[in-house]
């Protein structure tokens, strides 16, 4: 039974990749807390349309909900990619309203904002299951990458057979470290970039289209 | 065989009840969990860990199993009560024996052992591809 519905899975992921080529692909862009996701969405979305995707910060979990940008078109070597970006909240096992009191926050705020949290870490996860295409996997090149929450979702996101491009953000920081993230996972390509600076954006979009076109 | 229900320990009293306040430790077999839907493993997982239990798992959890094991976790916390859960495998190797059918037919070698705890009681010092070291307090 479990034989022939993984078979059938199997045919039919290979058929709707056939028949559906044409639609625009629905990108997550995935990471830990604190990453750049937000600041990516929102240069991107500004680069391609104008428009913001949500609000910045540098407190953790400012995105408590999934967040999709639609139809933003990427022109890249004379042809047009069209995309939907879903900004998602950052990916944790643990969430303690106590680390918001250290960024000025009543306790009714910081319990309202790490209950929100919670609910946006699995609404990201289901996303990942199930509704996105390919996954933009950002990661703070100044912090360690062998991290568990890194090594489960790149191994989710492998087991889904999601294409999925990794970018090392905050390059204009000191202690950017980009080959320590190529080094954590060798089997896909790493992209530096700083997202706030808009640095190295113009190979993001060629590796976007390449990727997700 | 693995037993009809997700209890550890196969009894009613309650876990980690060490007058001294000691750490318990489950170690789970590959063989106690190869019956269990993933939704049993989860739940199996998860009320040790908020027993304060350590939970070790022989054999490790399928990607979409740790996925689900993040939502239902998320779903659980509370403040001052539940804070989530700490886990740690070692990182993923290459998987270049995984034959071509397996992949084909979606099956996945998830054999790692894997360490998951409360957030508040455990802490990882140091990991890398051969080695998990990781910080126990009690209560």
């Amino acid at each position: 039974m479990g034989l022939l519905t993984n078979l059938r899975d199997s045919i039919s992921r290979v058929t709707d990749g056939l028949f559906a080529a044409d639609d625009p692909k629905r990108i997550g862009i995935y990471g830990p807390p604190n990453a750049g996701k937000t600041t990516l969405a929102n240069r991107i979305a500004r680069d391609w349309t104008g428009d913001a995707v949500g609000p910045e910060s540098h407190i953790p979990h400012e995105t408590r909900r999934a967040r999709r940008k639609e139809g933003v078109e990427i022109e890249r070597n004379g042809r047009t990619v069209t995309i939907d970006i879903v900004d998602t909240p950052g990916v944790t096992t643990k969430v303690d309203y106590k680390e918001f009191l250290d960024h000025d926050m009543e306790k009714d705020d910081a319990v309202r904002r790490s209950r929100e949290a919670t609910e946006g870490v699995a609404e990201a996860m289901h996303w990942l299951r199930e509704d996105v295409d390919g996954v933009i996997y950002v990661l703070d090149s100044t912090t360690d990458p062998f991290t568990q929450v890194n090594t489960m979702l790149i191994g989710i996101i492998e087991s889904q057979d999601l294409p999925a491009l990794i970018l090392a953000n905050k390059t204009d920081l000191p202690g950017s470290d980009v080959q320590q993230i190529a080094n954590a996972f060798p089997q896909h390509e790493t992209i530096p970039l700083s997202a706030l600076e808009g640095d190295n954006m113009d190979e993001v979009y060629t590796k976007i289209a390449e990727y997700f076109g | 065989m693995p037993g009809p229900t997700p209890d550890v320990d196969g009894d009613d009293t309650p876990a980690n009840d060490d007058p001294d306040g000691g750490v318990r430790i489950d170690m789970i077999s590959g063989a106690r969990m190869e019956g269990l839907t993933g939704m049993e493993k989860i739940r199996l997982i998860l009320d040790g860990v908020r027993d304060g239990n350590i939970v070790i798992l022989e054999e490790g959890l399928s990607p979409d199993e740790e996925s689900k094991l993040i939502e239902v976790t998320m779903t659980e916390i509370s403040p001052d009560d539940f804070t989530g859960i700490e886990i740690e495998t070692y990182p993923k190797a290459e998987a270049g024996d995984q034959s071509f059918l397996d992949k084909l037919m979606g099956r996945e070698s998830t054999q790692k052992l894997t360490v998951i705890g409360p957030a508040n009681r455990i802490e990882t010092l140091h990991k890398d591809e051969n080695l998990i070291s990781t910080l126990v307090s009690r209560k």
